[in-house]
């Protein structure tokens, strides 16, 4: 589904990925972990297509496309999603009114008719469910005065509306209580399909122990250095990332 | 006979000795004294200019320098049919017409109004309801110290009046349309208007100047608005003059205890354009909303001055303008907030946002806080910026085309200052004016 070769990216003229692999096969989840600085929000802004992100180097094949080509805006309705670290907020922008404007953007653009208010609110309803959201959230501006949780509630709301191909957790888990971090995860868990992909980025271990990666990567000073199963997770959460560093070290000198 | 106002030969104080003899009301010895102390005033003042502090981001050169002829013949050629895009949708109205500057009987649309509500022209009431008139009229809007305001007063003949009695709800929004047709030379008109809501009243008016013609013509307007204990008035204000209009107009409000008033004023039209709003908060525990909408394209130049008079304790006033500006156009908020030795907890708040569309647009916002009381809560914030880059990304990475993306935006933008006028016919007048603004842009782009 996914492929990434080589990638190269700056940042300001800053070099930040600096040849990054990785593939994501449908139906898998991957889990990127790493420390501070290492890359990770990069690699999710640049698969989203932000343009203050420059690639240098390398590709992006997405179900056969050149990923770097699309807009943002098409990258969308190819199928994948980025739920944001930091979500933005936009005020006097009704919640439902975004996702009703995105889902019908993404249905004409795949050649399906847009969904009339009344399907798409009864759509909207049953996905509420999952995410245990209240019905205000969804009146409310866009983010505006939500809490850290609401917030990353709301980006796998949007998740669960838009039904993305491949979705991009940027940081999702930081900051939130563990009862929001299970509702998160039963979002992410009830969208796991053969078709979809998911790319998890963590800093902690404490959201793989609810969403179960296939594969963990941990990313370090812009390359992937090591991957394993989900039980690399545990390792780091024991022993930090320090060794691994070290075990590069090793091997390169 | 036509009477022809100019800085030049002393113009305005000739034309006013013609104008005197005909007008309205000439033989009422309290009306004579008001407009010959006016016009007197008028003279001693003389145009502001830009070492005035109230005026330094607004020139009105252009205003000085013309001279304006006085339409004699107010009513031809307009029929109702020209009327209908100024008019809203789904609602029965009570609606004053005025051609130039004079009420046209004919286009004017009467509805059932609740027992002793008055609304008709000020040419009419100055002879049927002097007793009002002659405690209220030029009593509150300051002609002593405002140019423009002195010159409206001097030269005053129509205009809208409406009185609310004593716990009478009016219903349905009362229009008084104001509209400019084709002149041969640059034409003036002085609307008045005074609106009397007694205590424990509801009523909602909407000012409209608009026009059928692309002239050359100065409205300046004045309205005073008196709201009785209680009593809880809207006041629209929608500005669509021509293209080459100038439009001065002052809102000034005396709110009495416990009174709430909500101003919306959306100005979309003009080449200079000012619009002074002066409520005065001087009973206890009064409420006013103050809302303001300017969107500038081309040239145009529209300043919104404010004055907000606190004037006794525990009042809130709640000021948000928002503005877009594209083009080469310029945009001002001159926001005055000035809290009297009495007013305590005074609650104010004041917010100014500008959105620039372009790099030539420019806007000046300038707060001023007066504050003469120890126990108040005075905040205010100004913002000038582009299309939030962060906002707009989120948008395109959901879907939305970049283009639509930014439509959402703007539109949040501008409906934020909409969205708390409480008369829906004329709240989606509004919607569609400022859809209408931005489609006209994407026209002028493709051209």
């Amino acid at each position: 589904m996914l492929e990434i070769k080589n990638l190269h990216v700056n940042v300001e003229d800053q070099e930040i990925l600096k040849g990054l692999n990785l593939t994501v096969n449908a139906g898998e989840v991957h889990s990127i972990m790493g420390p501070n600085g290492s890359g990770k929000s990069t690699l999710a802004q640049v698969l989203a297509g932000r343009d203050s992100y420059e690639v240098t180097e390398g590709e992006i094949v997405f179900e056969g496309k050149d990923l770097l080509e699309l807009s943002p805006e098409d990258r969308a309705c190819e199928g994948i999603f980025m739920a944001f670290q930091y979500p933005v907020e936009i005020p006097g922008v009704a919640n439902t009114y975004l996702l009703r404007e995105a889902l019908n953007s993404i249905r004409r653009y795949r050649g399906e008719e847009p969904l009339k208010h009344i399907e798409f609110a009864k759509f909207a309803k049953e996905k509420m469910k999952v995410m245990d959201m209240g019905d205000n959230l969804l009146k409310r501006a866009v983010n505006e005065g939500f809490s850290g949780g609401e917030k990353k509630k709301n980006e796998i709301f949007q998740m669960q509306i838009l039904e993305p191909k491949l979705s991009i957790l940027d940081e999702t888990d930081s900051g939130l209580d563990i009862d929001a971090l299970k509702v998160v995860a039963d979002g992410v868990n009830a969208l796991r399909s053969p078709e979809r992909a998911f790319v998890v980025i963590t800093h902690y271990q404490r959201l793989l122990d609810y969403i179960v990666p296939d594969f963990v990567h941990v990313l370090v000073d812009g390359k992937i250095v090591k991957s394993g199963g989900k039980e690399l997770a545990f390792e780091l959460e024991d022993k930090g990332y320090g060794w691994i560093e070290e075990e590069k070290t090793a091997a390169n000198s | 006979m036509s009477i022809t106002l100019s800085e030049k030969d002393n113009g305005y104080i000739q034309g006013f000795a013609g104008f005197k003899k005909n007008a309205p009301g000439s033989e009422l010895g309290w009306l004579k004294s008001i407009r010959e102390q006016a016009i007197t005033k008028f003279s001693e003042l003389g145009f502001p200019t830009l070492q005035d502090e109230d005026w330094r981001f607004t020139n009105v050169t252009p205003i000085a320098r013309s001279s304006f002829e006085i339409l004699q013949n107010g009513h031809n050629k307009v029929s109702s049919a020209d009327l209908s895009p100024f008019q809203f949708e789904n609602t029965e109205v009570t609606e004053l017409v005025f051609i130039n500057g004079r009420y046209s009987e004919d286009l004017s649309t009467h509805s059932k109004l609740p027992d002793g509500v008055i609304v008709k022209n000020l040419a009419e009431a100055i002879d049927s309801e002097q007793e009002i008139l002659k405690d209220n009229l030029a009593k509150y809007a300051d002609f002593k110290e405002e140019a423009f305001t002195a010159l409206n007063t001097a030269f005053m003949e129509d205009g809208g009046f409406v009185y609310i009695p004593k716990a009478t709800i009016v219903e349905t929004p009362i229009h008084l349309l104001y509209i400019s047709t084709d002149g041969d030379n640059p034409s003036i008109t002085n609307p008045r208007n005074l609106i009397i809501a007694e205590d424990n009243s509801e009523a909602n008016i909407v000012e409209h100047y608009a026009s059928l013609a692309d002239n050359i013509y100065l409205s300046n307007v004045v309205t005073e608005m008196v709201v009785g204990e209680n009593s809880s008035i809207g006041h629209y204000l929608i500005e669509l003059e021509s293209k080459k209009a100038f439009n001065i107009s002052t809102l000034r409000a005396q709110q009495a205890r416990s009174s709430n008033i909500k101003s919306h004023s959306v100005l979309l039209g003009g080449s200079l354009v000012r619009n002074n709003v002066h409520p005065v908060l001087a009973g206890e525990g009064c409420d006013s909303l103050i809302n303001g909408l300017y969107m500038t394209t081309h040239r145009q130049h529209i300043d919104n001055y404010m004055k907000v008079e606190h004037a006794s304790p525990h009042c809130d006033s709640r000021q948000l303008y928002n503005g877009v500006l594209d083009g080469r156009s310029r945009g001002v908020f001159h926001g005055r907030i000035i809290v009297h030795e009495d007013a305590q907890k005074t609650d104010a708040k004041q917010t100014n946002r500008n959105l620039l569309l372009s790099d030539n647009a420019q806007i000046d916002t300038k707060p001023q806080l007066e504050i003469y009381a120890d126990d108040v809560k005075c905040t205010h914030g100004a913002t000038i910026g582009q299309i939030d880059e962060n906002a707009l990304f989120y948008l395109r990475s959901r879907g939305i085309s970049e283009e639509a993306s930014k439509d959402i935006i703007m539109h949040a933008f501008t409906n934020e200052t909409l969205e708390s006028m409480s008369v829906d016919s004329v709240k989606n007048y509004c919607y569609n004016l400022v859809a209408n603004w931005f489609n006209q842009r994407k026209e002028d782009q493709q051209a």
